[in-house]
């Protein structure tokens, strides 16, 4: 495999969304486009009001009364199991007795319409008895000691002697929010019934499979006889991960029942309180240094909110608790992970899983230990980045290779110019000052180092099918999901590139589980890593075959032949693609073969939570220029500068809108997006008038974006490529140090330690006058 | 439920529907034209926008009563055939849709924005897309898209 994308057929090339032509024309088909027959019902969720206690009657005459014609389903219809959880046992579809958070899905009504459905809700009435004390938030859990798992604690060093024998030491904590993944395609699921209990599934899923096995599950009929499909998602940001899985069984449970089609979309405000968000976290500290801020000790305790069930919470606080160190080399380092259960809605892959968080707590540390030694947090940053000098062993133990912090960093400083505008920076506010007017701007840089592969081996594997037909088209299937990030593009260019063959040979299809099975999410960034492999294993197996047959009817020795751009060529005789696969199939040739990938080198003990989890590490830098308002705490980002590693990209169309996207989805979650609960447990924030995420005019109007240059990745990936959907997300923390850089030249008294995530105005003005209430 | 008929892509529809029908659902499940979409609900994501008498509407919050009589293009109506409007083609070249949920929504909205504004500017276009939001792109390309959308529509 090329080892540059220069000389390529269709890899490296900035070709477009696959199906950008019928998005833009109303023509592509998302699941609730999908033509309906006759016979179909539509489905609406009932959901718990309370957040926890017990089920004492589920009241449902009146409902019935309102509208004869529909059908109230709940656990107890269930033939299976009523368990859908990916990991432990402990993830219903339906509450049966106990509800542990508001919005839990208790039953579904299915009507003819789904106005009818949701109509007939408002009539069911659910008497519990209430629990009175209910665990609403992390420090509550904290102290009660309700965790999933046993907390986590890895050492290594010894980071306490350290921090005592350290000449400064600082203690803190901090808090950052949840974010709702905001898809515009709400959650939805179709579910057809055939002979012979066979059921086909839609799904808006990044993981047909698990989808599959909940239904599987639910229905108690085998996964042999269930189809779960999607062509594509309306957006997913790992919202649709696990999360689609519950949907989608509810689905096919009133399918059964009715034996008829049922589908179901939920309206915004459902899909808010009921489905998964982003863990919010707490981080406590205590770090030691020296004057010129090399840590010489670090001990961090990270509390993540789980919700009401596991779900994906252990995988995203090892991908926090393994992010912690960023860049930099800790050698005396002690940290702790505890999974926190509370009566809220289970918490849940978001882009960066994790790992953003992880990179918050240690980013905003050593911005404290900065403002506290008064020296610039890039050199006290050189003090500590991963080096041969410096060390290049993470805490959890893998040796952190090809490191290109330098690298970036050089580019930035062209690119971005960043020490001549902190001084112009500094130049602005003291003049504001001076003027006595409102405007303080801030400036910040950040290194990213992300770790690439699922942090649980298991997952790290992929399959793909093609087939060459004989007419030299090319069909495609793979494992991963198209949810808007090009994956399918990216695939379909290594395919076309094996076969040295226009784009357009190549068509592709949906993904289903009938054509590749036992699939993993697509998720952990790994999308087009691992099912770009299995598509080149696949069709490089078909591609020898065709070229083992072309040397017999050219008669010349298959390393004299050459496969070019839709043509066979072999000294100055040729053949066209078509013909050889045409000819392959007269002389019984098989033109069709599967390809299975798995990402090599990869080893965890969870245990011990020790190993070299990840197959590579992406590299990224931004700088980040934000202004705020001390009299109302509004800020705005100016403008950002952007570097990523995409390794030689496969597209760099495509990798640069996943950066573009990913930034200001990090910016959101860290400024504008807050997700407010009543003090009964209760999400207010449930639908986009109330929860804000970013728009038109929240971005930066300079943005400015660069793809490191000359940087194949050293590992034998897809086209020596790297993977792009989540590192650029971790960059927006450069515009949460930024606030928090123009908050500490606010004025004498303000107090940029005070600043938690979401930075709303509301925490920025009690930043700003040093408000502890907060 | 009573008879309802407008003009959708040029041509007429008369449909019996409930007096409570939305303009959405009268476009998605009585005339079965799908590629307008709901986002929300509620008026606030602008993935349902559609021209209504040449101006944008978001058709999640309007009654189909209300469009009686009325010319209403959905994006489906926006190409000639296979060649794409020019606010379509500068969002194909400029990578201006990442999912495409919300894609519909906003073309329809920059073409209004450009129809009524030739010589649209970058904060303009930024301003006119407050109705219509976006998860996927970070709007970056969008408003690149909207730019060269304009340009090529004669700005």
């Amino acid at each position: 495999m090329a080892l540059d994308n220069k000389n390529n057929m269709s890899v490296g090339k900035s070709h477009y969304q696959d199906s950008s032509f019928r998005q833009l024309t109303g023509r592509a088909e998302y699941i609730d486009d999908i033509p309906l027959s006759e016979n179909t019902l539509h489905g609406a969720l009932i959901l718990s009001e309370i957040p926890s206690g017990m089920i004492t009657s589920i009241e449902t005459e009146k409902a019935k009364k309102f509208d004869p014609s529909i059908t109230v389903i709940t656990a107890k219809d269930i033939p299976g199991r009523n368990d859908i959880a990916p990991i432990f046992a402990d993830e219903p579809i339906f509450a049966e007795k106990e509800v542990t958070y508001v919005g839990q899905p208790i039953g579904l009504i299915v009507a003819s319409s789904m106005e009818r459905a949701r109509a007939a809700v408002n009539e069911v009435k659910i008497v519990y008895k209430k629990d009175k004390t209910p665990i609403l938030d992390l420090d509550l859990a904290f102290k009660k000691k309700n965790f999933f798992l046993k907390p986590i604690h890895f050492e290594r060093g010894k980071a306490n002697e350290q921090i005592r024998q350290a000449p400064h030491k600082l203690e803190g904590s901090f808090s950052m929010g949840g974010q709702d993944h905001f898809y515009l395609e709400t959650h939805i699921a179709l579910a057809i019934p055939h002979e012979n209990s066979e059921f086909t599934i839609w799904s808006s899923t990044q993981h047909p499979t698990e989808v599959q096995h909940g239904v599987s599950n639910v229905l108690n009929i085998p996964a042999a006889k269930i189809s779960s499909k999607v062509r594509r998602l309306g957006g997913g940001f790992g919202g649709k991960e696990s999360q689609s899985t519950i949907y989608a069984a509810i689905a096919a449970l009133g399918a059964y029942i009715l034996d008829k089609p049922v589908k179901l979309r939920l309206n915004r405000k459902d899909d808010m309180a009921s489905s998964g968000k982003r863990h919010d976290f707490e981080v406590k500290y205590s770090v030691g240094f020296n004057k010129k801020g090399k840590i010489k000790g670090l001990d961090i305790t990270l509390l993540s909110n789980a919700g009401n069930v596991c779900d994906l919470s252990a995988p995203v606080m090892s991908r926090a608790l393994t992010h912690l160190d960023n860049c930099y080399s800790f050698k005396d380092f002690t940290a702790r992970g505890y999974i926190c259960k509370t009566n809220t809605v289970s918490n849940t892959a978001f882009r960066g899983f994790g790992g953003p968080q992880g990179m918050l707590a240690i980013e905003t540390i050593l911005e404290r230990v900065s403002r506290f030694l008064e020296i610039d947090l890039d050199e006290l940053r050189h003090e500590n980045y991963y080096s041969l000098k410096n060390g290049i062993k993470t805490p959890y133990g893998q040796i952190v290779k090809n490191i290109k912090i330098e690298k970036m960093i050089n580019e930035m400083e062209t690119f971005a110019g960043l020490e001549k505008r902190k001084l112009l920076v500094e130049k602005f506010n003291r003049s504001q000052i001076n003027k006595n007017q409102p405007y303080r701007k801030g400036i910040a840089f950040m290194p990213a180092k992300f770790g690439i592969s699922f942090n649980k081996v298991s997952l790290n594997q992929a399959g793909a099918l093609v087939h060459v037909y004989t007419d030299g088209s090319v069909r495609l299937n793979h494992g991963g999901t198209e949810m808007g990030q090009g994956l399918f593009i990216k695939v379909a260019q290594v395919v076309s590139e094996c076969f040295n063959i226009p784009i357009d040979y190549v068509h592709i299809s949906g993904t289903n589980t009938d054509e590749v099975p036992n699939t993993s999410a697509t998720a952990a960034s790994s999308g087009s890593d691992i099912n770009g492999m299995a598509a080149w294993k696949a069709a490089t197996v078909i591609k020898r075959r065709m070229l083992k047959h072309a040397s017999k009817v050219f008669q010349k020795p298959p390393s004299s032949i050459e496969f070019k751009n839709g043509l066979i060529l072999s000294g100055n005789k040729s053949m066209t693609f078509k013909e050889l696969a045409f000819s392959c199939w007269e002389n019984r040739i098989s033109l069709s073969s599967t390809g299975f990938y798995k990402t090599p080198k990869i080893s965890w003990d969870q245990e011990k939570f020790k190993g070299s989890p990840y197959f590579y590490f992406t590299w990224g830098a931004a700088v980040s220029e934000a202004i705020i308002d001390i009299d109302t705490g509004e800020s705005r980002i100016l403008r950002a500068d952007i570097i990523q590693d995409c390794g030689s990209s496969l597209n760099p169309l495509i990798d640069r809108g996943q950066i573009e996207g990913g930034f200001i989805q990090g910016i959101g979650w860290l400024t504008c997006e807050e997700l407010y609960y009543s003090p009964d447990g209760k999400l207010l924030t449930l639908g986009p008038s109330t929860y804000k995420i970013p728009g038109s005019r929240d971005v930066p109007p300079e943005f400015n974006i660069k793809l490191l240059e000359n940087t194949p990745n050293e590992e034998k990936t897809i086209f020596r490529s790297k993977a792009v959907g989540e590192p650029p997300l971790l960059l927006s923390i450069s515009h949460f140090l930024a606030l928090k850089n123009a908050i500490s030249m606010a004025s004498e008294t303000s107090n940029a330690d005070l600043l938690n995530a979401p930075a709303t105005p509301s925490k920025i003005l009690a930043a700003v006058h040093n408000d502890h209430s907060m | 439920m009573g008879e309802i008929s407008l003009k959708l892509n040029g041509k007429l529809e008369t449909k019996d529907v409930a007096d409570n029908t939305l303009l959405i659902d009268f476009i998605r499940e009585h005339v079965g034209l799908t590629g307008t979409h709901v986002g929300c609900d509620t008026s606030q994501c602008g993935a349902c926008v559609i021209h209504l008498d040449g101006v944008s509407v978001k058709a999640c919050t309007m009654l189909a009563k209300q469009a009686e009589g009325s010319e209403i293009v959905t994006i489906e109506g926006l190409a000639d055939g296979d060649e794409l409007h020019p606010m379509q083609q500068a969002f194909h070249e400029n990578h201006g849709l990442q999912c495409g949920f919300c894609t519909p929504g906003m073309v329809m909205s920059a073409v209004e924005m450009v129809t009524k504004n030739k010589n649209i500017s970058e904060d303009e276009i930024r301003k006119g897309l407050e109705g219509n939001i976006c998860r996927c792109t970070g709007y970056h390309n969008i408003v690149q898209s909207v730019k060269a959308g304009a340009a090529k529509m004669g700005g």
